[in-house]
């Protein structure tokens, strides 16, 4: 019992990282149609600059306002995405698309080198956080509070962008731009605007996301090279550009992931991409893609 | 579309024979003028440039940009690496060949998968099931090795030159680089003769437009299959050559990223046109060989370079060089 509690809740903790990386990225494509190679980078500044905000303010603060330190991460993948996409994609749009993915992968390349320079090669961490917390226990199993913590923060996120997204003014010109940017453009709606917008809002989830998973798994070179894959997996399971798929998608993946390395270690990572490939074979949108 | 090289009726006109013949030359030459380390360089180019024109008869002529082209690359060296590791063989000539069945067999498969879609979709499926084979080198460790990867030794070239023992360096800077560069030779005219065929007319008119092809009776699906499978089997020949150059094959080269690689040296070169693969190849090996050595932040330098390329050249080296060379004898024209 405590096992399959722990199981259950180690998967809905790697679902919430996924769902922060993997809704921003869905996001992106659906409202600009740009499958952005770069974002897992975004996640990884999130990562370091969190750490690195935590460190410089190190012992003199208070555990509670290190936690409010982490919003930095996200703030600061925000505000990279804010200036990548004028500077580099808004040229691109009348292009064909094979150019805006080389785009972002050439900034996936120069973003994980600034890491590089700013940082180090040695990886960051802020530990003291998910210390602080300690651990407690639902029904009957021990588990890291912080944890918990990271659970709820994804849950949050999936309630706020959905509300964000479906309830909001901003929502939709959002959602009227990733149906007909050009009849979106003619009744009045600012494409330009929307898009560096929705392109914030998606670097600002993965900055989240890699904020709260570094106080357990640091700030490391090549955590977002890795991370992009996994969120890859996730919205070609759940359907490129649907925040729904991509919540089912983060928890299909969380499932098989923790399911995977405990009966299939070996094979975990490519049972996960033969997912994805018999999903794109069967339903090329996705679950809950429209072709 | 910008009629460059790729439109070209005549093939045998004079100009282009002299540049080939000088080119061949140039590149025939250089072990006997260069030094052992340029000559290394300019092989591991000419391999790369083998898997770039693999690589561009899916982009440049079918219009399908795979992300997963590091599957063939390193299925190709897998199979050499574990031919030497189980059956001990040493054999260059067998390696090519069972480099190229293997990533013919990988291709054919994931091909049946992949070709159903076209644009993002199809570059994301590649890229996924390339990192179906990616996590199966790195877990299956007692089998490849794991991240360590596995060393492959210096094969024999026509059942007795070279071979275990020899000295490395003067092996590869001299017989293998001729070695290869044979092959590189062959592999460029067979694509020729491929994209001038009916085959790759066929192929440019899918990619020009789909609906079209297939009501003039081209079977799409049939031929992309077709082109996707060739474009394996070149960069798996590619990847069977690059093992003894390297030395040592580690699943790195199928992880997406050297994918991207591949992506990058086509698009340097300019994927409008036939050389233009060849040259981005080379070109971007000596990039790479220099900011490896000039920095240890190599990759943001080439990332700078692809961001510039794709903002102020996305015709890539030869198709650049082509505008400038057309815009001058216009304007000599009177």
């Amino acid at each position: 019992m405590d096992t399959l509690v722990t199981q259950i809740l180690n998967s809905l903790f790697y679902a919430s990282i996924l769902f922060l990386i993997a809704s921003g990225l869905s996001l992106v494509y659906g409202v600009m149609r740009i499958v952005n190679m770069a974002h897992g980078n975004l996640y990884a500044i999130g990562a370091y600059v969190a750490a690195w905000a935590i460190g410089l303010a190190g012992a003199e603060l208070h555990v509670s306002l290190l936690f409010v330190l982490l919003i930095t991460g996200a703030l600061a993948a925000a505000l990279a995405g804010a200036i990548i996409e004028p500077m580099f994609l808004r040229p691109l749009y009348r292009r064909a698309e094979e150019y805006q993915l080389l785009m972002t992968f050439g900034l996936l390349l120069v973003l994980e080198d600034v890491m590089r320079l700013l940082w180090g090669p040695h990886p960051l961490t802020a530990s003291a956080l998910s210390e602080a917390l300690g651990s407690i226990s639902v029904l009957g199993a021990t588990y890291p509070t912080y944890n918990i913590f990271v659970i709820v923060v994804g849950a949050l996120a999936a309630v706020g962008l959905g509300a964000f997204v479906y309830r909001t003014r901003f929502g939709v010109m959002l959602r009227a731009t990733s149906q007909d940017m050009r009849m979106a453009s003619a009744l009045g709606i600012n494409v330009k605007r929307v898009y560096v917008q929705a392109f914030t809002l998606g670097c600002l989830m993965a900055g989240l996301g890699g904020a709260v998973v570094m106080p357990i798994s640091g700030a490391v070179l090549g955590m977002g090279v890795d991370a992009l894959i996994l969120a890859f997996v996730v919205v070609v399971i759940g359907g490129l550009g649907s925040l729904e798929g991509a919540l089912v998608g983060a928890l299909i993946v969380g499932f098989v992931r923790t399911i995977g390395i405990t009966y299939f270690a070996e094979v975990e990572l490519a049972v996960l991409y033969l997912i994805a490939a018999v999903v794109l074979f069967v339903r090329p949108a996705g679950l809950f893609g429209r072709a | 579309m910008t009629e460059l090289a790729l439109a070209s009726p005549r093939v045998w006109s004079g100009r282009r024979v002299v540049i080939g013949a000088l080119a061949v030359g140039a590149l025939a030459a250089i072990p006997a003028v260069a030094s052992p380390f340029q000559t290394i360089t300019i092989c591991y180019g000419l391999v790369f440039a083998i898997a770039a024109l693999g690589f561009n008869l899916l982009l440049g002529y079918t219009g399908l940009l795979s992300f997963g082209h590091s599957a063939y690359f390193g299925t190709g060296a897998y199979v050499v690496a574990l031919l030497v590791k189980y059956l001990g063989v040493a054999s260059m000539e067998l390696f090519v060949v069972a480099g190229i069945l293997g990533s013919v067999v990988v291709a054919g498969l994931f091909g049946v998968v992949c070709v159903r879609y076209t644009r993002i979709f199809f570059g994301i499926l590649t890229l996924a099931l390339s990192q179906v084979l990616w996590s199966l080198a790195l877990k299956l460790f007692w089998v490849t090795g794991g991240s360590d990867g596995l060393r492959v030794p210096t094969p024999t070239l026509l059942g007795g030159l070279g071979g275990p023992g020899a000295d490395k360096v003067e092996f590869i800077a001299h017989r293998y680089y001729y070695y290869v560069l044979i092959l590189f030779l062959v592999a460029t005219a067979a694509m020729w003769v491929i994209v001038s065929s009916p085959f790759g007319k066929a192929l440019q008119a899918i990619r020009d437009n789909e609906t079209r092809a297939e009501f003039v009776g081209v079977q799409v699906w049939k031929y992309r299959w077709i082109a996707f499978v060739i474009s394996g089997a070149f960069t798996g020949l590619a990847g069977a050559l690059w093992v003894p150059l390297n030395g040592l094959t580690t699943p790195d080269i199928l992880y997406w990223p050297f994918s991207g690689r591949i992506v990058f040296f086509t698009v340097l070169g300019g994927f409008r046109t036939f050389v233009g693969p060849i040259v981005g190849a080379i070109a971007y090996n000596y990039l790479e060989t220099y900011a490896v050595g000039f920095t240890v932040y190599w990759q943001l330098v080439l990332g700078i370079v692809l961001v510039l390329l794709v903002l102020t050249m996305p015709t890539g080296l030869v198709g650049t060089a082509i505008q400038i060379f057309e815009r001058v004898r216009r304007a000599r024209r009177p």
